[in-house]
């Protein structure tokens, strides 16, 4: 601590006082838009996103549009700048994210009425919150896999929309890293460990984050039957916190 | 013990006076094209009959790199008679040594007044066909190296980044983005571990640009990135080059090796304090790895997936320091515009797009082959003069640029200037080089059809729009060559290609309906045809199968 | 209230339908309960599976299509529908995604039926080969073969949604469905 902690900050006459500060480390300004939105309770809707968990900007869903640009931006990775003019609803931006959408249920197989989240799933919200009522491309109908070879969990590949939450999850703040992902395009699927079946990995500590991350019915535990499990994936923040205070 | 540009000197005098001791220097093209064709055994015949006839004194076999006509080698040259010959034969060898000092033999002769070779203005390529790529020294010989001499001793970085901004070169990978600035953003960032890497991981179906200055000229890199790394303030370079390029890997090895050697690479190179080492790094397949952050995802060692940006790579690029990504065509360019100036260059081409460009030319066309002309040469000189027309008589229907990323020009465009302008406002993108023809023979949906599918499964599936919806795009393309689509499916199309390229996280993505826009722009007609009337002009879609599923 | 667009004496004409679906849908509707009643004087049920007509009637209103297409025989009813109603709902999360009943496509139709048929068969197992329409190797959803004015979702949708959408027909308005409704 050095001296100047003591003395109160001078008031700043020099900005304006509605504009929103952001945090620099290192110089670097480290506050996306997704963050400073929600702070000012502007909702942005995000699927691979999770508060907790290292940005990945995939989902595409909370694209923004940036006065000047014609690019998209993704509002988790991008970084607010000084006099940055952001627009996060507008009638382009909600068609992009609906169709988007439509997208991740056409690919697939997402039916809603058997799954075990039915009724806590944030892909099901996200079809009601985006007033997405049907799909209207074809959908793909991909065969995928169950894994239930892990005792206490099990994964369904048919509704994994690869966000990949349990990857970082599980690599990040259980060190882990028994997931990772296997194939590219629409053939990427999720595995554990050197591609083997999950009940069979030696890295698996059973902690069950990466259930609790996931957004869909895609990983959930055993003995649950449809709509009988809820998600809580808000442990992670706290734990991350507590961890932070535990530092020395 | 340090180079000095004396050491230089005296290698290229040497290498010189070896040459010139030989009344004949017979140049045997060993790229890849040629190679594939057996110009090994035709060099070794040639050598074989060298020693047969007594002619050791008089004649030596070199082993050049690309001649630039592929779709007629092997290729071979002679110096000083000004002779080529092509689809030369091993059991060619005795005529052509024994017609050295007489009449040449005609039935092999190719024309070296031909345009193809009298309409081309070679910067890039100019080493190519004249050098040998495995010897250093030969390289030397032709002015190598001095360029590197030239920045490290009589310039600062400032001064052969001017130079390079004034030469308005731009990144031949494809965006067009200016050279100068983003050597300037480098050089700018205060870190201390910078790094330059070239970017060989070319992709583009039907291109092979980048291929053949590394198997024909790998010293040329060399000395660019060299120079790129004094500029910037960088001390180390990767070239990622694509496993698929075994004979450029294995040159660019040996380049590498010679350099460090000589010292032209590693400490205090011609005496100063700059220090430069280079590695290769291979890619595995992925076309999605020529994207710059997947690039850098793949030297680091992980999943070769691209990242947003920004921060771009030349804020934060190989483990977060500053990195200098430049195209391999890019970095070729870099010594002659040191030892020339940047004015030379910039009075070279059209106003926005200076220097040469290096087109691979493929498909339906005559000569097919590697070329290098001045930007802003019309597309009708570079088709119908260089490339010959096309064959067996067929009309010109359109030719693809900038591979998957790219799009169609029609023939309404055929005296359209070639510079990064045009194309883009006809809907199409100067790409890395690849110009593939199409004659009449030619479909666009299935021309949209392969492109999309090329990158449904080069999609690395991180983001949603590009994984999914290229997957549905192709789905919709595959409906209406099978003559399965509906009326609305155009609008589908239209919107998904709207979506995908707005939407999409990286360059594969955003670029990836290209295709499908500039065919849909220019040959609705064909679209309309397939669903209306199951009719598939080129005869090339077997329609009216796979209808049992829909009404 | 507004008044409704049709005099007591012109009754809004209404048709059901049951594509591949499991009823559900229809229970639902059932579920409307009293609600039904008072609405009943102002619609007529001209074609459904809970009345006795045989033929679809020309000039229906709105018609209500449960489960998703599919047979050939499926779509000329649609196709029927179609250019004989004036509003199309897809009713239920088989009408509008395909749902339980789409979930065979991850297989080939054949091994479906071996596994229906013969399998899984306790008496006389039989792949049927006649009196049954040739079914199709994808299931999909209605708005794959012709057009749809509402979509109506859920597994099945909420007798409050369905009331909902009723009373907004009968007054001539867009239903309000914002939270009423929702996929499984």
């Amino acid at each position: 601590m050095t001296s100047n902690a003591s003395i109160p900050p001078k008031p700043r006459t020099d900005v304006n006082p509605a504009r929103i500060y952001t945090l620099r480390i290192n110089g670097r300004e480290d506050e996306t838009i997704l963050t400073v939105a929600r702070q000012n309770g502007i909702d942005i809707p995000t699927l691979c996103h999770l508060d907790g968990l290292a940005e990945r900007g995939a989902c595409r869903l909370c694209i923004v549009e940036i006065q000047g640009s014609p690019k998209l931006y993704a509002a988790c990775v991008t970084l607010v700048k000084q006099d940055m003019d952001v627009i996060t609803d507008s009638p382009r931006i909600r068609d992009y994210r609906r169709k988007i959408l439509e997208l991740i249920f056409s690919e697939r197989n997402h039916v809603c009425s058997v799954c075990v989240v039915n009724g806590n799933c944030e892909l099901q919200n996200l079809a009601v919150k985006l007033g997405m009522t049907h799909v209207r491309y074809g959908y793909l109908n991909l065969t995928h896999a169950v894994d239930a070879s892990h005792p206490r969990f099990s994964l369904d590949h048919n509704r994994c929309v690869l966000c990949l939450r349990c990857i970082r999850v599980c690599k990040d703040i259980e060190g882990a890293h028994t997931w990772d992902i296997a194939g590219r395009g629409i053939h990427a699927r999720i595995i554990s460990d050197l591609n083997q079946p999950w009940g069979e990995s030696e890295t698996c500590t059973g902690c069950g984050k990466c259930v609790q991350v996931c957004p869909t019915g895609a990983l959930s535990e055993k003995g649950k039957s449809v709509a009988e499990m809820t998600k809580r994936p808000e442990f992670l923040p706290y734990l991350q916190m507590m961890r932070k205070e535990a530092e020395p | 013990m340090t180079l000095t540009i004396e050491n230089l000197q005296e290698i290229a005098k040497t290498e010189t006076d070896v040459l010139e001791s030989y009344r004949y220097r017979i140049n045997v093209c060993v790229a890849a094209g040629c190679l594939s064709c057996g110009s090994d055994a035709v060099k070794a015949s040639l050598e074989e009959e060298i020693r047969r006839q007594g002619k050791e004194k008089a004649c030596r076999v070199r082993a050049v790199g690309c001649l630039g006509l592929c779709a007629v080698g092997p290729l071979i040259d002679i110096s000083p008679l000004n002779v080529a010959y092509q689809g030369v034969q091993p059991s060619d060898a005795p005529d052509i040594i024994g017609s050295l000092t007489g009449a040449p033999v005609s039935r092999l002769l190719l024309p070296t007044d031909h345009p193809f070779f009298s309409r081309q203005k070679k910067i890039v390529l100019e080493n190519c066909g004249i050098v040998e790529p495995e010897r250093i020294e030969s390289y030397i010989a032709a002015g190598g190296y001095e360029a590197l001499y030239q920045a490290l001793r009589q310039m600062s970085p400032r001064q052969v980044i001017d130079d390079v901004t004034a030469s308005g070169l731009r990144g031949r990978g494809g965006a067009g983005f200016p050279t100068g600035l983003k050597w300037t953003t480098v050089y700018k960032a205060q870190q201390a571990d910078k790094y330059v890497v070239c970017n060989a991981d070319e992709g583009d179906p039907g291109a092979f640009m980048d291929r053949s200055v590394l198997e024909s000229d790998p010293h040329r890199v060399i000395e660019g990135m060299a120079i790129a790394g004094y500029a910037v303030g960088a001390s180390r370079g990767y070239i990622y080059v694509r496993a698929e390029y075994p004979l450029a890997v294995e040159r660019l090895r040996r380049a590498i090796k010679q350099a460090k050697q000589l010292g032209v690479l590693g400490e205090n190179i011609f005496n100063t304090p700059f220090a430069f080492d280079i590695q290769l790094r291979l890619g595995a397949g992925a076309f999605v790895c020529g994207e710059e952050t997947a690039l850098i995802a793949s030297i680091e060692g992980r999943l070769g997936r691209p990242r947003p940006r920004p921060p771009f790579p030349a804020e934060f690029g190989l483990w977060g320091c500053p990195t200098l990504i430049n195209n391999v065509e890019t970095i070729a360019n870099i010594a002659p515009i040191v030892r020339r100036g940047g004015d030379w260059f910039a009075g070279i081409g059209t106003e926005k797009s200076k220097g040469t460009k290096v087109f691979a030319l493929a498909g339906k066309i005559n000569n097919t082959g590697l070329i290098e002309v001045p930007m802003g040469t019309p597309l009708r000189e570079i088709v119908f003069d260089i490339g010959g027309g096309i064959p067996a008589g067929r009309r010109f229907k359109a030719v693809q640029t900038g591979g998957p990323s790219g799009g169609c020009v029609p023939a309404q465009f055929l005296d359209m200037p070639m510079d990064y302008e045009s194309l883009k406002d006809v809907g199409a993108i100067m790409g890395s080089g690849g110009m593939i023809v199409m004659d009449d023979g030619a479909c666009m949906v299935d021309v949209a059809k392969f492109f999309m599918e090329f990158c449904m499964s080069e999609s690395c599936g991180k983001c949603v729009p590009c994984r999914v919806g290229t997957a549905q795009l192709f789905g919709i393309l595959e409906r209406i060559t099978a003559g399965d689509a509906k009326i609305e499916d155009i609008d589908t199309l239209k919107e998904l290609c709207d979506l995908v390229g707005a939407a999409s996280l990286c360059g594969l993505g955003q670029t990836a309906p290209n295709p499908v826009k500039s065919t849909l722009r220019y040959f609705e007609n064909e679209y309309m045809a397939h669903i209306r009337r199951h009719h598939c002009e080129a005869g090339v879609c077997a329609m009216g199968k796979a209808r049992e599923d829909t009404a | 209230m507004s008044t409704p667009s049709k005099s007591p004496a012109e009754k809004m004409r209404i048709a059901t339908i049951w594509l591949d679906g499991c009823s559900g849908c229809h229970m639902s509707l059932l579920d409307i309960d009293q609600r039904l009643v008072a609405a009943a004087n102002r619609i007529d049920l001209v074609f459904s599976p809970i009345v006795d007509t045989r033929t679809y009637p020309q000039n229906v209103d709105v018609c209500f299509i449960e489960g998703a297409v599919a047979s050939e025989e499926d779509v000329e009813k649609l196709h029927l529908i179609r250019s004989n109603t004036r509003r199309v709902v897809a009713f239920g999360d088989c009408a509008v995604t395909g749902n339980i009943s789409a979930m065979r496509n991850r297989f080939a139709l054949q091994e479906v039926m071996q596994r229906s048929y013969l399998e899984n068969a306790t008496h006389q197992p039989r792949t049927p080969d006649r009196d049954i329409p040739h079914l199709f190797d994808k299931v999909r959803p209605v708005h794959a073969f012709i057009d749809v004015d509402l979509f109506l979702p859920g597994c099945p949708p909420p007798a409050d949604a369905i009331f909902e959408v009723l009373s907004a027909l009968l007054e001539d308005r867009l239903p309000d469905l914002a939270g009423r409704v929702r996929f499984g």
